[in-house]
């Protein structure tokens, strides 16, 4: 199925997207149990862009998210229905590997949650378990580089034997960005990467956010509009696990179709 | 102030009282349990001795007489003493284990042969009791088994400078015996040994493995929770069931070494399995589900996350469960009476599957004994024990204190 | 223990046989990136090891189990006709026969003579047994041999290791979870065949309402009115007794401990009093047994001779007092654990009322937290039931149907203590009598714990 289906099938006929689609979500339903938190999204995820998804608490855009990377499959009892592709690939089929999926699809989560080891070993994590690396000199190298992406090294290359938790909150949730691309993943998800954060913490996320935009794809959640405004160039809303409206950013806050979309983003709920 | 308001303070003050009241009831009680326990066994550290005059030929050396030489060297005491009643109370100062002290100075200095050289000896358990002062020379003769002739000859003894109380290193060396003064703990110590390795060495693994199965894979259903539910019962079933289960189970049907270590070991590791699953489950708990979701995100799978981040994070608290696991094991007696740990052993025991005791039950065994020196010999045991379990018990706290980890 | 050999080497070609996978799934990564391979060698190792251990272990560990009944099974077939029945009948002749020829064969001096068809089956049963350990040793290890090349020849870059280990880890842990379900089953059924046994010779109303109880005279299988009594009332109530008195004297002190630690008790009366409970919880029962025969029925004893009273030296007053005494640390724990649960809001609105800080206990706390006090309590219970050391050393053994305090009574765990230590004849009524009194002891304290257990777990449920 194409893209331009895709769009058509949430109700976004008329733009033509020129990028290529990195991850694709047809009828994507998700139940908890007896309750059912999605119901029927179809979105398409374009590559090398960031991508937003807003809503109000509980609408469902966390569960999206973690539906990319079968973060769900953790949870007890949550059933995912539906066709999620990434790279045209069926991720819920049986003979995918987690795994696999999740060196490739990388998650930065809320709070900054570093393993309580050293700098260095928290980078090295992640390539140490995919086989990415083979010795001293060429970790160092995969430590150094990701670092770096997440413009952490100047900060960090003295200290890289000290612990995680030793860092600033910002410092740390930089850290959990660079343990992420340190597998070189080919998407990022991010749940609401700054609310644990204070302003300026969050000004240097953000701006990371746009530079990492040029090697990965990028899902973030947000609950600050602003943010998805500052850091997008797609944004999809969600309400009540309803995908409601999705499109280009600017045209989502300057002009959104559904009567929802504008009650949130002029505020009158959420 | 009302009256009703002082009322009520004075309510209040009585009611503290209570609470104080219980406290202080509480550890007066602890007190008079560790003191009157530590003044009746400290005596058992130490030990009489009696200087003999032996003199060994080769001929005895040939024959093994010690015991007739030993009898000569305490009958030269007092050559006035011939009725035969008599004789054997004379020589009955000394143990009955003095011929084997002679037998092995001899074999360890063979220069001795052919001469008279003095040697000390043990008293008898009697005689070491008398000592120590702890029976009285005012009590009518007929109540003590000390008697007056003896009280005489020790007495004599003493002026010549043939009697000394040493500390009693056997004590902590050799096995059990009939005679007190020859009895030790050693024997009862290795067997401890034995059976908490066994007992380690089946219930650490197994009570891990499956705390980690309930803790971060099972799913929350019915046969989790009969499992749940299993483990909780478990922990508070008599520990004299286990023990009809080892006897029922482990030595009739399996036909297992009755008073092994092996068969101890595996009763008291199923005993200890609740416990060790109890706090390995909550030392996971502890553990950030943030951690797991960090080391998921990157694709670690289960059993990485598992292995690499959440047990590392949690053993202080599986080693501090354990170690008060196997404390409880240490200290544990009934159980190992039904699988006849609870026999008369000599010889130290050389692996978990010879027949051996334990401290407790060891403890249990003297206590029965009529012999009034083992009294002494039973609290001194329990020192030893409540050592034991204080400094076990005293690591568990200081890894909780360590390593104690607030997120 | 030759069978250890065994299991050392096959834990070494284990051992082994990891770095062996481990190696060629190296090789097989062809100097690339190891990313290449689906796993990574350690799980390819991990793979071939339990290949490897895991079958060949199985096979030595069911050998265990299966091997002397089947060779004995065997030996006894080839008996003469009248021989076999005999062995049948009682093993136990058989297998002192078999000691017998094991010491011949070690060089010790068998004194009696050997009835030579006896010798004859002994002989051969150790003929057989040497055979299938020889067996066991060849097949064990070509086994684990076998098995781990086969497995290391299935290794490939795609091969899934990973998931193959974890899914045996897995199963493993579930296994090891099993093991308390086993654990309780195997006890039920222990205690119950047993029981069964012994309701065959002792009739069940007898057991359970009879007044009587003198199972010692079972043993003399000669003498008149040899069945003995197997009543089991008078037990019953000298357990109850002593588990009053124990009640008696450990909730009012437990829980005002409790209390006053928890409300009033500052930071360092804490660190001073918690140790000292907690060292009281850990005090072995069998020093409590000896601290009750050494010191407190003396005390008792000396103290109702002054007063003008008879106490038996193993009266169940002592026995109870210190069981009482081993009791208080775990009442304690658990109401202050229970009294810590209720929440600040409920005592900051009694405060805001006016009440003082006893009343907000008396009509506050102690009322929310009833339940956990009563579950603490039932499991309090449920323990000095089946506490053994204590009653056996400081309590009687004579079976005395009193409500005295000062007079000796037994309880069950004495009975089960004393029927089973010493010799034992696995088909007299006296020692399945142990396990009827187990099975009465295990499901009255069972009933009491789901109780206790249920009744906590829905108050912290009310809290959290």
């Amino acid at each position: 199925m194409s893209v331009a289906e895709q769009l058509e099938n949430s109700g976004q006929p008329e733009k033509a997207v020129e990028r290529k689609s990195k991850v694709i979500g047809k009828d994507i339903t998700v139940h908890y149990g007896e309750k059912q938190a999605l119901f029927d999204v179809n979105l398409a995820i374009p590559e090398h862009q960031v991508t937003a998804l807003i809503g109000p608490s509980g609408c469902g855009k966390s569960t999206f998210l973690r539906c990319i990377n079968r973060m769900n499959d953790v949870i007890d009892g949550c059933r995912v229905g539906g066709e999620l592709t990434v790279d045209g690939v069926d991720i819920y089929r049986s003979n995918i590997d987690v795994v696999e999926l999740r060196a490739r699809v990388g998650m930065v989560f809320q709070k900054p949650n570093p393993f309580p080891k050293s700098i260095y070993d928290n980078i090295a994590y992640g390539p140490r378990i995919h086989g990415q690396a083979s010795g001293r000199g060429e970790m160092d190298e995969v430590v150094e580089t990701s670092l770096r992406r997440a413009g952490l090294w100047d900060e960090a290359k003295d200290r890289l034997e000290e612990p995680g938790t030793s860092l600033s909150g910002g410092q740390q949730q930089r850290l959990c960005i660079a343990r992420a691309i340190a597998v070189n993943p080919d998407v990022i998800l991010m749940d609401e990467p700054c609310s644990a954060l204070d302003p300026i913490a969050t000004a240097r996320i953000e701006e990371l956010i746009d530079e990492l935009r040029e090697r990965f794809t990028i899902v973030i959640v947000t609950h600050s509009m602003q943010q998805a405004a500052r850091v997008s160039q797609r944004t999809a809303f969600f309400h009540l696990g309803v995908l409601v409206d999705e499109g280009e950013t600017d045209q989502i806050f300057t002009n959104p179709k559904d009567e929802r979309t504008q009650d949130y983003i002029t505020g009158r709920f959420g | 102030m009302s009256e009703r308001t002082k009322q009520r303070y004075a309510a209040e003050r009585r009611f503290r009282l209570y609470g104080l009241a219980a406290i202080g009831a509480a550890v007066l009680v602890l007190a008079t349990l560790v003191t009157s326990i530590g003044i009746v066994g400290m005596p058992a550290f130490f030990q009489t001795y009696i200087k003999l005059d032996v003199t060994v030929d080769a001929a005895d050396v040939e024959s093994g007489r010690f015991r007739q030489l030993t009898f000569d060297a305490v009958y030269a005491f007092h050559p006035e003493v011939t009725d035969r009643r008599e004789k054997k109370r004379l020589r009955g100062i000394v143990s009955s284990g003095a011929d084997r002290e002679i037998r092995l100075a001899v074999a360890d200095d063979p220069s001795l042969i052919g001469t008279t050289f003095p040697i000390w000896v043990r008293s008898s358990d009697d005689i070491d009791i008398f000592i120590k002062g702890q029976v009285s020379r005012d009590l009518p003769q007929e109540d003590r088994r000390v008697k007056d002739n003896e009280i005489a000859w020790v007495d004599g003894l003493v002026e010549q400078g043939r009697v000394e109380t040493r500390f009693n290193f056997s004590f902590f060396s050799t096995g059990d015996s009939r005679e007190p003064e020859q009895a030790g703990i050693w024997g009862a110590v290795v067997g401890s040994f034995f059976t908490l390795c066994v007992a380690l060495a089946v219930s650490f693994p197994l009570g891990v493995l499956a705390a980690i199965y309930l803790e971060e894979y099972a799913p929350q259903n019915r046969w989790t929770d009969l499992i749940e539910v299993n483990i909780n019962n478990l922990a508070a079933v008599p520990s004299i069931v286990f023990g009809l289960l080892g006897l029922a189970m482990f030595l009739n049907f399996f036909g297992m070494p009755r008073s092994a270590p092996v068969v101890g070991g595996m009763v008291l590791a199923l005993m200890t399995l609740p416990t060790i699953i109890i706090a390995t489950r909550a030392a996971l708990k502890a553990v950030p589900p943030s951690i797991r979701e960090a080391a998921l995100g990157i694709g670690a799978s289960e059993l990485q996350v598992v292995t690499h981040h959440v047990v590392p994070l949690a053993m202080p608290g599986i080693l501090t469960g354990t170690i008060i696991g196997m404390a409880q094991a240490l200290g544990e007696t009934a159980p190992l009476l039904m699988i006849g740990m609870v026999a008369f052993i000599v010889d130290i025991p050389q692996g978990i599957f010879d027949p051996s005791t334990v401290l407790p039950v060891q403890i249990y065994i003297w206590a029965d004994s009529p012999e009034r020196a083992f009294v002494a010999k039973t609290s001194a045991a329990i020192l030893v024990l409540l050592t034991f379990l204080v400094c076990m018990n005293a690591i568990a706290v200081m890894l909780r204190k360590r390593f104690e980890r607030r997120w | 223990m030759q069978i250890s050999y065994l299991v050392i080497a096959l834990l070494l070609l284990t051992g082994v046989s990891y770095f062996w996978g481990r190696r060629r799934a190296v090789s097989l990564a062809k100097g690339e990136h190891l990313v290449v391979l689906h796993s990574l060698p350690s799980f390819h190792g991990a793979y071939v090891a339990l290949w490897c251990g895991l079958p060949a272990l199985l096979l030595v560990a069911l050998w265990m189990i299966l091997e002397p009944q089947i060779v004995e099974a065997v030996v006894i077939n080839q008996l003469p006709a009248d021989r076999a029945i005999l062995a049948i009948s009682d093993p136990n002749v058989f297998k002192l026969l078999l000691t017998d020829i094991r010491n011949l064969a070690s060089g010790n001096i068998v004194s009696q003579t050997i009835d030579p068809a006896l010798q004859a089956a002994a002989n051969s049963y150790m003929r057989y047994e040497a055979i299938s350990q020889q067996a066991l040793f060849l097949v064990a290890l070509s086994m684990a041999i076998v098995m781990g090349s086969f497995a290391r020849t299935r290794l490939s870059q795609r091969f899934r290791a990973r998931n193959r280990v974890e899914k045996i880890a897995r199963w493993a842990m579930m296994t090891a979870s099993l093991i308390a379900i086993l654990t309780t089953v195997g006890i039920v059924l222990s205690l119950i065949f047993e029981t069964i046994r012994f309701f065959d010779k002792v009739p069940f109303d007898e057991f359970l309402f009879g007044l009587k109880w003198s199972p010692q005279m079972a043993m003399r299988e000669d003498q008149v009115g040899s069945s003995g009594a197997f009543g089991a009332i008078p037990l019953f109530a000298g357990t109850f007794l002593i588990t009053l008195i124990a009640m008696v004297v450990a909730v009012p002190i437990g829980l005002f401990s409790a209390i006053y630690m928890s409300e009033y008790a500052g930071p360092t009366m804490r660190s001073v009093v918690k140790p000292a409970l907690e060292i009281l919880a850990g005090v072995p029962t069998v020093v409590y047994g000896f601290f009750a025969a050494l010191t407190v029925a003396p005390f008792f004893r000396g103290a109702g001779e002054s007063l003008g009273l008879d106490v038996s030296s193993e009266s169940a007053l002592a026995a109870g007092v210190v069981m009482g005494i081993m009791i208080i640390p775990f009442i304690s724990s658990l109401s202050d654990d229970v009294m810590n649960a209720v929440p600040q809001s409920l005592r900051d609105g009694s405060y805001a009322l006016g009440a003082t800080q006893s009343e907000t206990i008396k009509q506050v706390i102690l009322p929310a937290a009833l339940p956990g006090i009563v579950g603490a309590v039932l499991l309090a219970v449920s323990r000095a039931i089946g506490e053994t050391m204590i009653v056996v050393m400081a309590a009687g053994l004579a079976a005395n149907l009193t409500a005295n305090p000062l007079e000796a009574v037994t309880t069950v765990t004495v009975q089960i203590a004393t029927l089973l230590v010493g010799d034992q004849e696995f088909d007299s009524a006296k020692t399945l009598a142990a396990f009827a009194l187990g099975l009465v002891l295990f499901v009255i304290t069972l009933c009491l714990n789901m109780v206790a257990l249920r009744v906590v777990r829905k108050y912290r449920e009310k809290y959290d």
